[in-house]
């Protein structure tokens, strides 16, 4: 009765299902199209656009000052990580060079945004696989961190910490005591989140062996960050081109081999750690002196090209800077690191169940407003 | 490599390439014509392996745009940035590099969407940001927008 209603049997026919903007585990208004042939995948076309703001527009009207608190509104969970890529560019175009405290601080705030960063998707990929409990158990810890950052600079998300010569305030007198008391914290609970989720065997059924991406893909669509480093692509930036104090520390850089939901899973859960770890290094080290240099309050960039290679938390982070000499940019062009990871999803999600496209999509950890710029 | 080195295998293969060196990157600029095959050459060829295109932009200069090409090599970890002028404002038209690298695909719907600069041979030439029927290419020097954009 039912197959003469919908003219076949529903496995076998193809239809067309739009999933978003609106929708809870696309984490944003992304939309995608999906070709499906009952409940497997045959095809994912993402349909950008809907928070498009003409933010690389905006730049070619304002200074240098003001469009890193553009940058903020790009990838908001590592805001720190893209004004610093801003501050880069513009120091470097100058010719100038920051004070060692400065690189410092910058580090040890960017590594904080990472760990909360990595927190707030462990959360949501917990939700995405159907685990309430992990949203909880992640927020409690990222608030701590966002008191710290809340306390140094006033804002808790879009930081705009940094400006171009250093940084906005210095650091307050117990920001030392609160982040090791922090990472005495989280050392006890990040082994917590492994009891809960990553040893939890339904957990591992739908991620172990899904959405796979070859090293070869990875590098050919450049998907960097944690996800291109699950299958096996070295491409931390902080290690192959050292900024700020990354070339002071050790860390390893975290790669795994197979490829699929679980491996990139791993590598932010390790990330973690070794965030930890780099923190740990350089809190007790923070040099004494100024917390930025002496800047004119209108800055003209030489005529000339400048680009900048940092490691967000999802990846390659580029600000392509195109000076023609006067206060504001003739071009501003940032090369997103979730545009390019997007890009690759209709060759993951292709060929498996409609269930397993959201696990993907949480694996990738996609942030919405860094693709539509 | 050593940017000298490299200087010398494009000059080898494209002799008429317009060469720069910066503090940072290796520049090459070559005809419109020739990018495609020049691009081809740098992935390929054993001593260079361009096989990672991390940016690819679009810059409006007013009187023609500039293509520029970021790549890398995960083998040697070298740079190196190709570069093609487009003279042509009313038909902007060059030749698509996604048979070389697949990331190339969104780069250049995204500059076909906000420059209006056409790619032959491109698998999905979409816009991708802006609705169907929207007027003009934003990011263009000459581009007028009495509604939304709040000139002072």
């Amino acid at each position: 009765m039912a197959e003469e209603i919908i003219g076949g049997k529903l496995e076998e026919q193809e239809f067309s299902i739009n999933m978003g903007p609106q929708h809870p585990s696309t984490h944003g208004v992304l939309r995608m199209m999906l070709k499906l042939k009952g409940e497997t995948v045959m095809e994912v076309k993402p349909q950008l656009g809907y928070i498009h703001r003409g933010i690389e527009k905006m730049c070619e009207k304002i200074t240098y000052q003001q469009s890193i608190h553009l940058t903020d509104r790009l990838d908001y969970l590592s805001a720190h990580i893209l004004n610093e890529a801003v501050c880069l560019t513009v120091e470097d175009a100058l010719g100038v060079e920051v004070p060692e405290r400065v690189k410092y601080i910058r580090t040890i705030m960017g590594e904080l945004n990472r760990i909360a960063s990595h927190q707030l998707w462990w959360c949501a990929f917990g939700m995405d696989l159907g685990a309430l409990t992990s949203f909880f158990y992640g927020l409690r810890d990222r608030e701590k961190i966002l008191d710290i950052f809340e306390k140094s600079c006033g804002a808790r998300l879009l930081l705009s910490y940094n400006v171009p010569g250093g940084l906005m305030y210095d650091i307050q007198s117990d920001f030392q005591k609160d982040v090791k008391d922090f990472i005495q914290y989280f050392k006890k609970k990040l082994p917590e989140y492994d009891d809960l989720l990553t040893g939890n065997p339904i957990m591992q059924q739908r991620t172990k062996g899904v959405g796979l991406l070859t090293k070869a893909q990875a590098i050919d669509y450049g998907v960097t960050g944690p996800s291109g480093r699950g299958s096996g692509f070295s491409c931390d930036v902080r290690k192959h081109q050292p900024y700020s104090a990354y070339s002071k520390v050790n860390f390893k850089e975290i790669l795994y081999t197979e490829g699929d939901s679980f491996a990139r899973y791993r590598v932010r859960m390790d990330e973690m750690w070794e965030s930890m770890s780099i923190i740990e290094q350089l809190i007790d080290n923070i040099p004494e002196g100024d917390f930025a240099l002496k800047m004119k309050p209108v800055i003209k960039l030489p005529v000339g090209e400048y680009y900048t290679r940092v490691e967000a938390v999802r990846g390659e982070f580029g600000v392509y800077i195109v000076s023609d000499g006067n206060k504001n940019p003739l071009r501003m062009k940032f090369r997103s690191p979730n545009f390019s990871n997007l890009a690759v999803i209709d060759t993951m999600a292709s060929g498996q169940k409609i269930a397993d496209l959201i696990a993907i999509g949480g694996s990738m950890d996609y942030v919405i407003p860094d693709m539509d710029r | 490599m050593e940017k000298e080195k490299l200087e010398e295998i494009i000059l080898k293969f494209m002799p008429d390439a317009e060469i720069a060196t910066d503090k940072q990157f290796l520049t090459a600029e070559v005809k419109n014509d020739q990018i495609h095959a020049l691009a081809k050459f740098l992935k390929n060829t054993k001593e260079t392996l361009f096989d990672y295109l991390f940016c690819e932009s679009a810059v409006d200069f007013g009187d023609h745009f500039m293509m520029v090409y970021h790549l890398d090599s995960t083998t040697y970890r070298h740079q190196v940035v190709i570069k093609t002028k487009i003279t042509d404002r009313e038909n902007p038209v060059v030749d698509s590099v996604c048979d070389i690298w697949m990331g190339a695909e969104y780069h250049e719907r995204e500059i076909f969407d906000l420059f209006g600069i056409g790619f032959n041979n491109h698998p999905d030439l979409r816009k991708i940001f802006l609705d169907n029927d929207w007027v003009g290419f934003p990011l263009r020097k000459d581009y007028t927008d009495t509604v939304n954009i709040v000139e002072r």
